[in-house]
């Protein structure tokens, strides 16, 4: 048996641009949202990637979100509710050679489908998952998601959520994710410079992509987009530079023990004492994950943007593959008349 | 006192025990040497659902009853000839279906007072010391105490060698029926090859039980079936969920795709992915899903990108499958779903048959989601039939549901198995990469099948995009447009109903093509009514029979053959399921026969009933 034919990459071809991901569909979101950004950075950035269009695969659910296929000029399902991260796990299991994306959101993956997300994450398949998290279900007109804060008044909540909502980047890290970042859709570079670090890791990325819907929870996430709070409210995370954030580069924060604390640097603090971020450091991304306060709340941490976490492990795909691979060196190319035979026959004359 | 040889044209035995005595082991092996010697066999293990049911009590008794014959035989058997009860409870469950004469074997031990107790006999009452087994050749062996006698030389617990009880009853039974154990010593060897002392205590355990039947003088005879008239041909013994496996393998090899299983674990479905993920040297890929809906999610993105998808299940599980089978339906892909039926609803009777899941199949999913729906009859046939469903959805791009059920998934027969040249070939192709300057790539164009072309990721020029929206028609763009979903319906229907043009007429089993009552079953009921049917023919009955395989669409001279019949009976494991469709859908007054046991209908009931019919 062999396996599914694939095409190598086409070196001839003429470099693609964005506008050749472009497709004829109109795109049907509601004007103002905040997927129309990402969908122009994902265009943006995938002719970056070097991938052949045709190799490239994107997976949705159900949801305002998973419509994103529908305008990328790429393969694509838009699949059933919750189940994206199901079927990219299928097709990268039996297609190792695809770049398979989820496009997914904070109902559509951490809701009904949160279960194939944790799931697709300790397995460790090289998927790249975004997932655009606007607090709300914006499809169905405006009920409480499980990452909507609590006490929100919804059409479904007329007093108020009493839902605890999840922390995505905890949930992630708990499930083992081997590469895990945060964005917005309202800075197309840092969101440009996340879709390609997720693509570059081998393995299972999640991408939280706050996202603004600004029909049913418009400003959600204003303190950290805006210009006016977001330099005091965001901190971007580097690898190997310390944490540092506010308006003019003077607050940072500092690791007491495993308790991290914000420091004035105009109060004697110097750069050298600040948290160093390190990408690879599994203990201190859990600090990370967990900085996660409610922005009302005096004194609270700034919200950390960038790559939280990155690590190596196999794949599943891979790992499947080489027990394949395996078998076949220890018993050779399956012989089906050997198998239907098997150890025991007689014969009748 | 002198030993005879009986020949015998047919037996029935019935190995029973606690849950954990290893009665399938006992039965799978004796049916295992019962086929090399060439008799016809058919087998019904009948187990708990719990692995190790309380001890000793009614609920925790595990049998495997097993028919031989030098003759055809299509059925397990309605009654047994010898019964092994290796306690009290086993006896108690089993002894309604002992024949007036038959044999027990019963173990001495298992009848103490404590087992007594477990399986509820009266204070006091022991059954093989008050005379109510008189009507019987009741046989009391104290199996335990010359197990740990044979075992005493082996440095192990009285516990583990207790273990080996069941390899002393099974020698015993193969020196009553005049076999050698071969077979048996292999398997041990195969089975317990590195652990010397376990190998040691079975072997000697099976030796002593034969040597037993050799010098203890309690029995006048030995018995011989011979060997049966089978079709001439190479044959093993396969059980249906085996045959299953197979039938997927081969039917990847000969379409040249290949194969990927999703699945998650659920009785009595669980023995296909243990099977598949054996044969990783055929490339085939199985993933063990995190539950019933990645499974069959998994298996779609499989076939999305290509590959042979199946999805493995019972009913609980395809209860859960039903939204991504309706996604299947609208993309119209490739995807084999198997459902091993067994008792519902809920989580129901997890080891007990039933055929309650035709409904669910033929309607149980949102919106007008028609598919195909093949059903197997014996062990054996679950190969053909599953590859024919690998055959009908790769060749008409559409979901399809095979249905078996826990009877003949667990159940063992002689199997002229096929060579691999001997297999139709599967032709399948995907839809070749398209040039810039090619016509645009219209994914939801059909062929004269109404199939539209698999055009799989890593094809140039195919970029397209899929989903569970209604589509447009040719394009596969999302419509909402009134007519067009009309029309696509009314497509999928056609597509659907066309593959009637694609599979055999409906032939009769066996009977006149015309005369009193028609039987018409589907799956696993196919060997009782065989069997009854033919007893009846042999009467001079003007009775007939006939067996689909094809459910959904039925073949197209289904109808005919009805009408020709004054009488159409439709025996079925369930409450009148299949009886509905076809009245449904030809308009005729059938009859139904029901049973609801989680057993299979007999023979004898199937007489009955016709009879009364007549």
């Amino acid at each position: 048996m062999s396996d599914v034919a694939t095409l190598e990459p086409n070196q001839a071809a003429p470099a693609l641009t964005a506008k050749d991901f472009v497709t004829d569909q109109e795109v049907r979101w509601c004007p103002g949202c905040g997927d129309y950004s990402i969908l122009k950075q994902v265009q943006t950035i995938l002719p970056q990637t070097g991938i052949p269009r045709e190799n490239i695969v994107i997976i949705s659910g159900i949801g305002c979100s998973s419509r994103f296929p529908y305008y990328m000029n790429t393969f694509g399902m838009h699949s059933i509710h919750g189940r994206a991260t199901a079927v990219a796990s299928g097709l990268k299991a039996s297609r190792p050679d695809l770049s398979v994306w989820v496009v997914t959101g904070d109902g559509d993956g951490l809701s009904i489908g949160g279960n194939h997300t944790i799931h697709l994450l300790r397995r460790n398949f090289d998927i790249n998952i975004l997932l655009f998290n606007n607090q709300i279900y914006g499809l169905t007109k405006g009920q409480y998601s499980p990452t909507s804060e609590e006490h929100k008044i919804t059409k479904s909540t007329p007093m108020g959520s009493i839902d605890h909502p999840f922390n995505p980047m905890a949930l992630a890290m708990g499930a083992d994710a081997t590469f895990l970042a945060r964005s917005m859709d309202r800075d197309p570079k840092h969101l440009q410079a996340m879709l390609l670090r997720s693509n570059a890791h081998k393995g299972a990325s999640f991408l939280e992509i706050y996202q603004n819907c600004n029909i049913f929870n418009d400003g959600a996430f204003e303190i950290y987009t805006e210009k006016s709070s977001k330099p005091e409210e965001v901190i971007f995370l580097e690898h190997g530079l310390p944490l540092i954030f506010g308006t003019n580069k003077d607050k940072g924060i500092k690791l007491d023990g495993y308790k991290p604390e914000i420091v004035n640097l105009a109060d004697g603090h110097s750069a050298s004492d600040l948290w160093i971020h390190d990408e690879k450091d599994f203990f201190k991304a859990q600090i990370l994950s967990r900085m996660f306060d409610n922005p009302a709340i005096a004194g609270h941490f700034p919200r950390p943007f960038g790559v939280f976490y990155e690590t190596e492990r196999s794949t599943y795909e891979d790992q499947m593959k080489m027990q394949i691979d395996e078998a076949l060196a220890k018993k050779g190319k399956g012989d089906l008349n050997a198998l239907l035979q098997g150890k025991e026959t007689w014969v009748i004359e | 006192m002198s030993v005879s040889t009986k020949i015998l044209e047919e037996v029935v035995i019935k190995f029973a025990g606690d849950s954990g005595d290893g009665m399938q082991l006992t039965g799978s092996q004796f049916t295992n040497n019962t086929a090399l010697i060439g008799n016809d066999l058919s087998t019904f293990p009948d187990f708990p659902a719990e692995i190790r049911a309380p001890q000793g009590t009614v609920p925790g008794v595990s049998g495997y009853q097993l028919h031989f014959s030098s003759k055809r035989i299509f059925t397990p058997g309605d009654n047994c000839d010898v019964l092994v009860a290796m306690n009290a409870a086993a006896l108690k469950v089993n002894l309604k279906s002992l024949k007036q004469g038959g044999i027990i074997i019963a173990n001495i031990e298992g009848f103490d007072s404590k087992n007594l107790r477990l399986a509820n006999y009266p204070e006091g009452v022991n059954p093989l010391e008050d005379g109510s087994l008189n009507g019987y050749e009741l046989y009391k062996v104290d199996v335990t105490k010359m197990t740990r006698e044979a075992l005493k030389e082996i440095q192990m617990g009285v516990k583990e060698k207790d273990r080996a009880k069941n390899m002393f009853v099974l020698g015993f039974v193969y020196w009553l029926y005049n076999r050698d154990l071969n077979s048996t010593i292999a398997f041990l060897n195969d089975k317990f090859g590195k652990k010397k002392d376990i190998l040691d205590s079975n072997l000697k355990a099976l030796q002593a039980g034969y040597n037993y039947g050799d010098t203890v003088e309690a029995f006048t005879a030995r018995y011989i079936v011979e060997k049966a008239k089978l079709p001439a041909g190479s044959y093993r013994s396969i059980t249906g969920n085996v045959a299953c496996t197979y039938g997927l393998i081969a039917a990847a090899q000969k379409s040249g795709l290949p194969l990927f299983l999703g699945s998650y674990p659920i009785t009595p479905a669980s023995d296909i992915l243990h099977e598949l993920a054996r044969y990783k040297n055929f490339g085939i890929r199985t993933f063990q899903a995190e539950d019933e809906i990645a499974a069959i999610t998994s298996a779609i993105g499989a076939s999305y990108g290509g590959s042979l998808g199946v999805t493995t299940t019972s009913g609980p599980g395809m209860a859960l499958k039903a939204e991504a089978m309706g996604l299947a339906v609208m993309l119209e892909i490739p995807l084999i779903i198997i459902n091993i039926q067994r008792g519902g609803p809920s989580t129901g009777l997890p080891t007990k048959t039933e055929q309650s899941d035709l409904l669910q199949a033929y309607y149980g999913r949102n919106g007008e989601c028609p598919m195909p729906i093949i059903s197997a009859s014996m062990p054996s046939d679950c190969f053909d039939a599953v590859y024919e469903a690998a055959r009908i959805s790769v060749q008409h791009m559409t979901p399809v549901i095979f249905l078996s059920d826990g009877y003949i998934a667990n159940g063992a027969e002689p199997w002229r198995y096929p060579q691999e040249a001997d297999l139709a070939p599967i032709e399948v192709s995907f839809q070749a990469a398209r040039a810039e300057t090619d016509p645009k790539f219209m994914p939801y164009k059909r062929d004269e099948k109404l199939a539209r072309p698999w055009a799989i990721p890593g094809t140039a020029g195919l970029e397209h995009r899929i989903g569970g929206l209604e589509k447009e028609d040719i394009t596969g763009n999302i419509s909402y447009e009134a007519e067009n979903h009309e029309h696509m319906v009314k497509t999928r229907q056609a597509k659907v109903d066309m593959i009637a043009n694609y599979i055999p007429l409906q032939t009769l089993d066996s009977g006149p093509d015309s005369g009193d009552i028609l039987v018409l079953g589907w799956g696993s009921t196919y060997g009782a009514i065989k069997s009854a049917v033919l007893d009846l023919q042999a009467q001079g009955k003007s009775v007939a029979h006939a067996h689909l395989r094809y459910l959904r669409p039925f073949p197209r001279n289904l109808g005919e053959m009805l009408a020709k019949y004054k009488k159409v009976l439709i025996p079925e494991i369930n409450n009148g399921q299949l009886v509905k469709i076809i009245r449904d859908q030809f308009m005729i007054d059938a009859i139904p026969y029901n049973k609801i046991k989680g057993v299979p209908i007999t023979r004898t009931e199937l007489v009955n009933v016709i009879s009364e019919l007549l």
